[in-house]
């Protein structure tokens, strides 16, 4: 699967995911800057994704640790999601996510 | 205030901790600089009541408990805390010691600094809204310090969480209008709180908007008005003259850039058999140091405290020899531990 990312430039790199890997595993390692410094337990806020297109509505719902930690998040949008909260799996192939400002 | 140790250790998470028991066994004091108010650094500053299950021996401890059990063992070598100060600068003494200068102004003399900092300081996120540093320190604040700054303002405070709700609770008699903007009708915070702020909300004594900070209105530093948005109502402006966002912490390298130590990355990068830097007398272990290898793990700190102590012994005993021994054996390190 692939995940078609924007980081806080503009530029789109298109990046490629593994399932069972958290979107956040792949950007951070594909050199994305997500800062991701609680190493994804839900509790820092810091690898912050807003999820564009029609991809959101296709995510499972956010947990209520995610929605709680979202209140620690900067510029918190409806598509706003953490992106160590998303799996990567064949039905996400081609999702966009643009990393949210820091 | 100049005071003088062995080591200077910035940073008192577990890494730091540790290192302060196996510098103890080897009879060298330590000296700890940290932002945070409390030990334990990330873990319990991101995750006090995670689990966290690879600590060798504690198949199962939160960064709250782990840090607690560090405190209790390093507790014989009465280590001396500076909390909530930034380690702001490194200089080098006329006899070959190290100076660690805090923002407080604290300076702590050694021969051996140790920078366990994990990634950086803890400071304040800072919404990313176009001038805003602009009006930081004038109009827009991080924190409550003296709560008479704040008597009449028309205060508006942005954030869903515990520091956000106590504020408003606390500022509410003393501005002269308040206003708490969050994107959702949620809090992440004690149940006790936000009762006390829809209390206070259905009286008119705070105002509650369900919305985020957009624009910054203003001169010289001084805010006017804040453009306010949500996706139902669209974008308005409200008037208010301080800002606080409270949107909790986050991690920057600070002033650790300007130590002149080699950094890779904003990493530091050590030998593998010391761990110190490419300048002498300068360590780096846990999550700040980079070498071949590296894995950001607690336990690897743990071997690194160690070995690294070794090495700051020949420094700040350059006429003594090193007696190796273990804690099982030894009456010596017993004593030291105050076990025998």
């Amino acid at each position: 699967m692939k995940i078609i990312a924007t980081d806080r430039k503009g530029a789109v790199h298109e990046v490629e995911g593994r399932d069972g890997w958290s979107v956040m595993e792949i950007l951070r390692d594909a050199g994305l800057p997500i800062a991701a410094e609680c190493g994804g337990a839900c509790a820092c806020a810091t690898c912050h994704v807003y999820v564009t297109g029609d991809w959101f509505a296709k995510l499972p719902a956010r947990s209520d640790a995610e929605v709680d930690m979202l209140d620690m998040a900067l510029a918190v949008e409806p598509n706003s999601r953490l992106s160590c909260q998303i799996t990567c799996a064949p039905e996400l192939d081609g999702i966009t996510v643009t990393v949210a400002p820091e | 205030m100049t005071l003088e140790t062995d080591v200077a250790i910035i940073g008192a998470g577990p890494i730091g901790l540790f290192a302060v028991f196996e510098l103890g066994l080897l009879d060298l004091k330590a000296h700890l600089v940290d932002i945070l108010d409390r030990p334990g650094g990330q873990c319990t500053e991101l995750y006090p009541e995670k689990p966290i299950y690879d600590i060798p021996g504690l198949p199962i401890v939160t960064g709250q408990e782990l840090t607690e059990r560090l405190m209790e063992q390093v507790k014989p070598f009465k280590p001396i805390f500076h909390f909530s100060q930034m380690a702001a600068a490194l200089s080098k003494e006329p006899d070959g010691r190290w100076k660690i200068t805090t923002d407080a102004g604290t300076e702590i003399v050694a021969p051996v600094v140790v920078v366990a900092a994990g990634g950086g300081s803890f400071v304040p996120k800072r919404p990313p809204i176009a001038g805003i540093e602009a009006y930081e320190g004038k109009s827009v604040h991080y924190a409550v310090r003296k709560m008479d700054a704040f008597r009449g303002k028309n205060i508006l405070i942005a954030g869903g969480g515990d520091s956000a709700l106590d504020w408003t609770i606390n500022l509410a008699p003393v501005a002269a209008k308040l206003t708490l903007v969050h994107h959702r009708d949620g809090f992440r915070a004690a149940q006790h709180s936000v009762n006390q702020m829809r209390e206070l909300a259905s009286h008119g004594k705070i105002n509650f908007e369900i919305a985020s900070v957009k624009a910054l209105h203003g001169d010289d530093g001084r805010l006017r008005a804040v453009t306010l948005a949500n996706p139902g109502k669209g974008e308005w402006e409200h008037a208010c003259d301080t800002l606080i966002p409270f949107f909790g912490l986050t991690i920057k390298l600070g002033p650790i850039a300007e130590f002149g130590l080699n950094l890779t990355e904003n990493l530091i990068a050590v030998d593998t058999a010391k761990f110190q830097s490419t300048t002498p007398g300068i360590f780096a272990i846990g999550d700040i140091n980079t070498y071949p290898g590296k894995l950001k793990l607690i336990l690897s700190g743990f071997h690194e405290a160690a070995l690294m102590a070794q090495e700051a012994f020949h420094i700040c005993r350059p006429n003594e020899k090193l007696r190796f021994q273990y804690t099982t054996s030894s009456s010596n390190l017993q004593k030291k531990l105050g076990v025998a």
